[in-house]
């Protein structure tokens, strides 16, 4: 088995060595036209639409990405959904490579050299899973076609959705902001928020060199005082919790000072049933969130 | 006049001939044997040879404890894990930082006295961060091994480089992190690199001169016992690296290492065989570097369960016991005689294995194995624990250990090895579980390998833990706390935020008489005393 891979890798490791000739050429050639002045980085996939690349790029995908984007690209709780057409970050070959390659600076995602993600890919590596990604993408899903007008008044309307998320700039503070969260998340995804809530809690602040996010849970204490509070949790640790509660007031205790702490895993959402949320209101709600986020909601 | 010229010269004569001596005593090997006789000082990594990371000292107690304020900070102003255990002698600190930095402080103060940073190339390939977890010390030299595979000697007045020793090709992925051990006049290494196709290695250099003495390769080469255990060529670029600190038995002179993943550490596929020694114990002579015997305890491994825990020599008796509280979730009991298996039992959530062979040994489920679309395994990749040191408390004969609650879905997928490059075949991610995962330091009894207590962190950790004679155990927690408890009990007397996750483990000293506890967390080194 080993040597028989080897084989094949070396075939393409000899294809590689055409490639690069050829790139050499091409290089000396545009330093001559351009007088000296420096290439930019490369714009096109050379492997585009090549199924054996694509299934490199499956692996290195595996083992580079899957840990925040989901195996198969869906998404996970860090990383957002590739398959979609629609990328929050670009969506151009340059684009793709450029945020694989260095990072998008104020997100999650590192840069793929050494010591960013795993332990690096090359540039051959990052065009084959950039080949990869563009097998997975979908048209336009049903959900993407829903009535995105209709959406926003349900949003801040009827479903109450807006009493605790914000989009853009408008909504509350209790539930994370929705901004950017239609291009991030599948619709899968979505679609569960809604229906389930609980079943996998959104994450909150995420502090380095700690291995998990903190998450949505809903905490409930009762003050040295008596007063009983209920809301979400912000951050907490062994000895201290950072809540924010469904008025929207910071507080901060030491938990050996409250007179009781409880905490759960069950969402202060409530759970979105087809009664409350027929299915055509809930793609008009997707519909809405993906809109808001394609208007440059996350930045 | 002769006379009186020479009785004049005496004073001279006493200052600066023989009072250096008597007054800064060398760092020889015979103190480094017993070091217990210098509960004030911190000779080595784990404090001692038997890799206790006990400290003899009582003047902080379960009396006092909850007074505990820090007394200084030293901060390296570098990014990344920080992840030193400092060494301290007669009031002099010696720790490593980030990006092989290394560092003499005023132990009373934390100012420095010298730094030292090794230039490192820019193909380096550290897997998991630029970290380095300590020095050692012998004569007046400090030894540092780096990132860039190098064993550096330092002058420990100045910080000046002795000599330098390469050790491996660091573009090939070979690459240093842990704290050398000393052992008469050689320094101890062992190598990391399991992510990148490596043949690891435990070297042995000469204090004086940095001349390589002997060199154990950690997977056998043709004709040697145990070779195979590997398909094909596939030892050539096996891994199993031997990246924590080892300990020393005098008794028998026999020296302790462990050793991590066979490569690639998430696909088996092309590397059929126990894959001998990845994942083992291995009891070697120091001077020769000659193997006496090994224990692996985890064969053909395909999730990443290094054995780099340091191996913890504890005395029942007349019994000699090597205690592990292994990452892939047992807690091994072995006769460090022989290497014959005494006890395993898991002390954390285990799946990859529901069944043992003949000698007790847990094996490997076939249906553990990772698939390409991915299969859910306990404990997941980074183990139910790492490289974050347990300590043995011989008052209360418990072996305490930072245990990690999480369960991850491993995927597999063929890569081809290419030098330097990644070579992990794989990918693990969290699982679905509704469950967050979830730490806890677990105090366990190994003549029973029972719990006698666990307490409960809020997130994993990577914290390691300190015992003391002061009734107490010190560990930390990845929200930043650092944390004293009642050994006996479990707990909390006292907890301090640090800002940012304790990613070390802890140690001990006194000046003067006075005692102090030392930790890194994020990117400072704190010292904590009573008021």
């Amino acid at each position: 088995m080993f040597e028989s891979r080897r084989d094949i890798f070396s075939k393409l490791r000899r294809n590689r060595q055409k490639a690069r000739a050829i790139a050499a050429r091409i290089i000396v050639l545009a330093l001559l036209c351009a007088g000296g002045l420096r290439l930019p980085a490369q714009e096109k996939n050379p492997y585009a639409g090549d199924a054996k690349m694509a299934k490199l790029g499956e692996y290195q995908f595996r083992s580079n990405c899957a840990f925040c984007h989901g195996l198969g690209a869906r998404g996970g709780g860090r990383g957002p959904d590739l398959t979609r057409a629609q990328k929050h970050h670009g969506n151009t070959d340059a684009e793709l490579f450029h945020n694989v390659h260095d990072g998008i600076a104020g997100t999650a995602m590192p840069a793929a050299t050494n010591g960013g993600i795993g332990v690096g890919m090359s540039d051959e590596e990052i065009w084959q899973v950039i080949t990869y990604i563009r097998s997975l993408e979908k048209k336009t899903s049903a959900a993407e076609t829903g009535n995105s007008a209709h959406g926003k008044e349900l949003f801040y309307g009827v479903a109450g959705c807006g009493t605790c998320h914000m989009v853009n700039g408008k909504g509350g503070r209790l539930g994370p902001d929705l901004s950017s969260t239609g291009a991030s998340r599948s619709i899968e995804y979505l679609t569960e928020s809604l229906r389930n809530p609980s079943k996998r809690l959104a994450e909150g602040i995420s502090e380095p060199l700690k291995d998990f996010s903190q998450e949505y849970e809903t905490v409930t204490v009762v003050t040295s005082e008596g007063t009983k509070l209920q809301g979400v949790v912000l951050n907490e640790d062994s000895f201290t919790v950072q809540m924010l509660d469904t008025r929207e007031q910071l507080h901060a205790f030491e938990k050996a000072k409250l007179r009781s702490y409880e905490k759960t895993r069950e969402s202060l959402m409530p759970a979105y049933d087809t009664k409350a949320l027929p299915e055509k209101d809930l793609k008009d709600l997707i519909a809405f969130l993906l809109a808001a986020s394609e208007k440059g909601g996350g930045q | 006049m002769k006379i009186a010229r020479v009785i004049r010269f005496i004073p001279y004569f006493i200052v600066f001939c023989v009072l250096p001596s008597s007054s800064r005593a060398q760092v020889t090997s015979e103190r480094l044997l017993h070091s217990s006789k210098e509960p004030q000082n911190w000779l080595m990594y784990s404090g001692d040879y038997a890799g206790h990371r006990f400290s003899a000292l009582d003047q902080i107690n379960v009396s006092n404890a909850a007074t505990l304020v820090p007394k200084w900070v030293y901060q390296t102003m570098a990014g990344g894990k920080f992840e030193t255990t400092p060494l301290v002698v007669d009031g002099i600190l010696y720790g490593t930082g980030q990006d092989d930095r290394v560092y003499a402080l005023d132990a009373r103060s934390g100012r420095p006295i010298w730094q030292y940073q090794q230039t490192l190339p820019v193909d380096i390939r550290p897997c998991c961060g630029r970290v380095n977890r300590g020095v050692a010390i012998l004569g007046d030299k400090i030894f540092v091994a780096t990132l860039d595979a190098h064993v550096v000697a330092l002058d420990s007045k100045t910080g000046n480089v002795v000599w330098d020793a390469t050790a491996a090709e660091h573009a090939k992925g070979y690459s240093f992190t842990l704290a050398p051990l000393v052992i008469k006049n050689l320094v101890l290494v062992g190598v990391s690199g399991g992510e990148y196709g490596i043949r690891g290695f435990i070297d042995a250099y000469d204090a004086a001169t940095g001349a390589r003495k002997w060199r154990f390769y950690t997977i056998p080469g043709p004709g040697e016992p145990g070779h195979d255990s590997w398909e094909g060529d596939s030892w050539k670029i096996g891994g199993s690296p031997s990246w924590i600190t080892g300990t020393y038995d005098p008794a028998t002179n026999t020296t302790f290492w462990t050793t991590g993943n066979p490569s690639p550490s998430n696909r088996g596929e092309g590397r059929a065989g126990d894959n001998l020694y990845s994942n083992s114990l291995l009891a070697l002579d120091p001077d020769t570097g000659k193997l006496k015997w090994y224990f692996q305890f985890t064969q053909h491994d395909e999730h990443d369960y290094d054995a780099t825990q340091v191996p913890v020599m504890i005395d029942d008796g007349d019994r000699k016991w090597m205690a592990q509280a292994n990452r892939n979730g047992f807690f091994y009991v072995v006769d460090r005689t022989n290497g014959k298996l005494i006890s395993a039992t898991s002390y954390a959530k285990v799946s990859w294995s529901t069944s043992k062979d003949a000698t007790g040994r847990p094996v490997p489920d076939k249906a553990g194995a990772p698939t390409p679309d991915g299969n859910r395994v306990c404990p997941g990749a980074l183990g139910a624990t790492n490289w974050m040191s347990p300590t043995y408390d011989p008052q209360t004969k418990l072996f305490y250990v930072t245990a990690r609650e999480q369960c991850d879905i491993f995927s597999t997928a063929p890569q081809p090895y290419e030098a330097g490059h990644a070579y992990y075949g794989s990918a693990y991610f969290p699982n679905d579980d509704t469950q967050p995962f979830w730490g806890a330091l677990r105090a366990l009894d190994p003549a029973t390998s029972k719990l006698k207590w666990e307490w409960k962190h809020t997130s994993p950790t990577w914290a390691g833990v300190l015992s003391t004679a002061g009734g107490l155990v010190f560990t930390g927690d990845a929200e930043g706390n650092f944390i004293a408890l009642e050994a006996a009990s479990g707990k909390v007397l006292w907890h301090f935020q640090c800002g940012a996750s304790v990613f070390s483990s802890p140690m001990s000293f006194a000046i003067d008489g006075k005692q102090y506890v030392a930790v890194a967390a994020g990117s400072a080194l704190f010292a904590f005393a009573l008021p």
